[in-house]
């Protein structure tokens, strides 16, 4: 009885994911920090595993960074959003995917509010007409990439060039996933597994071979914090929760982190070089730091796509350690240049961390 | 019911946020927020719950309501399924639309981050551009983000962005229509409205602390006195 009653609770918190069509909307903080991620997922998704997704040059921030530091009424970021429907209705797509965690977040609280309230979506279909002359349907479905990968993670192993193992020693790779807050914190049945049991990034890292290291501050929010962040004067708070858990993980040596939203890798990468200036502590091997990965960059490293294609090299952390325990070549002398093999310089290098 | 109270009230978020709270302390528990500041969201549910004008007035002046990081953690542990965060989106909402915001070192950066995040989205059409990300403002962006920032066009036509490009991908430019519907949308829904009452608060506030606008921009964005933290 016990156990059914878990497979049931269990169940609420599964999702029928689509697995074609999709319309396609890009992420603030990732095209700035991570490009080649979203470029990646458009490949693996688009040519690599034949997917329809589409993308038009008109959708716009969904304005959620702006809305979370309070710069804009709730009403202006819900019309902003409702202007992508506009558009994913103009394309004639009904499956919405999100590249950002925050826009996730931002379009589930805003269908989950008009369901509960519904005289503000008309008043919101008032705006965009008033505004734009534009009307909308509501999609059917609103997925983040990360539960499309996951949805195709084994169809992505199948293909996989590389497993998320040692490759001298056999073992499995020691790794931490880190849930972007806005995923399924305040929706939790919108989001694989709830918000106590996400499984949208260790159900990736089980198929591909790793092992998902379990720590005391696993759910803990990477610090981001938005104003927290935004604001030079504010970082304190950023860094402290980032510390937190890095202090927290330290113990079970981690071999790598891997991320589902845009600003987590940030600063899980940045932050280690921060701490590493302040302190001199370094959380990996040899004065090395814990690598932070996004969950397209990781997916792109197991197909064996170049980790210098992937944007690896734009990470403060090096990638290094985590290439030589897969066994994945790469040539250093490519890591910073530019289209075409254009000398660009390299990047200084940090007084303690280590990054190559 | 007073009259800060009943603004609250007409808040979606302040609807969807505080039911009955129990006061149980839940949300401080997980709170990152009251790790490390002065912040207590349990109190500040108490305090609105009481319905005391005064106090909620004083909340509205205060740095506590800008310590949030709106995470919402919180909103999952409730047990009563109260949302402290988005209880503190409507208050920095009523803050930002009363002027009470800049009474507070913490309510007063609602200026910079008026200014920048809003000149992005009208003018760029993202939240968040490579063009406007100042490195000297960003120090812990590391020496490899200043590289990129260095030779933005070589590193992202690398990485196979489309950067201030026509056309879909990465860092595309955003058409100037597009651009001009979100202008469009602002002015339809308070954004323009909201954005020059903050701009006519803290332009009286940088003259009575005597100030220029760039100086009282400059000194919002970086100064933090002691005593925000529970370690001070």
């Amino acid at each position: 009885m016990i156990y059914q009653g878990k497979q049931k609770i269990w169940s609420d918190y599964q999702k029928e994911i689509p697995d074609n069509h999709w319309f396609y909307v890009r992420s603030c903080i990732r095209q700035s920090f991570f490009p080649a991620s979203e470029g990646h997922f458009v490949k693996i998704v688009r040519d690599l595993l034949g997917k329809d997704l589409y993308e038009t040059p008109h959708h716009t921030t969904c304005g959620g960074i702006a809305y979370h530091s309070d710069t804009i009424p709730q009403e202006t970021a819900m019309t902003i959003v409702a202007r992508q429907f506009s558009l994913m209705k103009e394309a004639g797509y009904k499956n919405l995917v999100t590249s950002c965690i925050t826009s996730f977040g931002n379009y589930t609280e805003i269908l989950e509010t008009w369901r509960e309230f519904p005289e503000l979506e008309t008043r919101i279909r008032e705006h965009l007409w008033k505004a734009c002359r534009r009307e909308f349907d509501k999609p059917e479905y609103v997925a983040h990439a990360s539960d499309v990968v996951y949805k195709l993670r084994n169809e992505i192993a199948e293909k996989a060039k590389f497993r998320l193992v040692n490759h001298e020693t056999g073992e499995p790779l020691r790794i931490v996933e880190h849930i972007g807050c806005h995923y399924s914190k305040m929706f939790p049945h919108k989001g694989v597994g709830g918000a106590e049991y996400p499984c949208v990034l260790s159900g990736m890292v089980e198929s591909w071979g790793g092992k998902v290291i379990d720590y005391p501050e696993r759910r803990h929010c990477c610090g981001f914090g938005f104003r927290q962040y935004l604001v030079k004067a504010n970082r304190g708070y950023s860094v402290s929760n980032t510390h937190k858990k890095f202090e927290s993980m330290e113990p079970f040596h981690p071999d790598l982190i891997i991320t589902n939203c845009p600003g987590c890798p940030y600063f899980l990468d940045r932050w280690q070089y921060v701490i590493s200036e302040q302190t001199g502590k370094t959380y990996g091997q040899n004065g090395h730091g814990i690598p932070a990965l996004t969950y397209e960059e990781l997916a792109g490293l197991v197909l064996g796509y170049d980790p210098w294609d992937l944007g690896l090299q734009i990470h403060q952390v090096g990638p290094e350690p985590l290439l030589d325990k897969m066994g994945i070549a790469y040539d250093p002398a490519r890591k910073y240049l530019g289209l075409d093999e254009k000398d660009i310089m390299k990047p200084g290098l940090p007084t303690v961390l280590k990054c190559c | 019911m007073g009259k800060l109270y009943d603004e609250l009230c007409k808040d979606y978020r302040f609807k969807e946020g505080l039911h009955t709270c129990i006061n149980c302390g839940t949300c401080t528990a997980i709170c990152p927020a009251a790790e490390f500041y002065k912040y207590d969201p349990r109190k500040i549910l108490d305090t609105i719950q009481r319905k005391d004008e005064a106090a909620i007035e004083a909340l509205l002046k205060s740095d506590t309501i800008w310590y949030c990081g709106e995470c919402m953690s919180c909103v999952t542990r409730c047990p009563r399924k109260n949302g402290a965060g988005l209880v503190i989106m409507a208050l920095r909402n009523l803050s930002a639309k009363l002027g009470y915001f800049t009474y507070s070192e913490k309510g007063r950066q609602l200026y910079p981050l008026t200014k920048a995040l809003n000149y992005n989205v009208l003018n760029l059409g993202y939240c968040v551009h490579p063009s406007t990300f100042v490195f000297e403002d960003h120090p812990e962006s590391g020496p490899v983000f200043k590289w990129v920032l260095e030779h933005k066009e070589d590193v992202y036509a690398r990485l196979g962005a489309n950067f201030g490009k026509e056309g879909p991908g990465a860092l595309r430019k955003i058409p100037q229509e597009d651009l001009d519907e979100l202008k469009a949308i602002y002015d339809e829904t308070g954004a323009t409205e909201r954005i020059e009452t903050v701009e006519k608060y803290s332009l009286a506030k940088a003259e009575e602390m005597g100030m220029t606008p760039d100086e009282y921009l400059k000194y919002t964005f970086t100064h933090c006195s002691k005593g925000h933290f529970n370690n001070e």
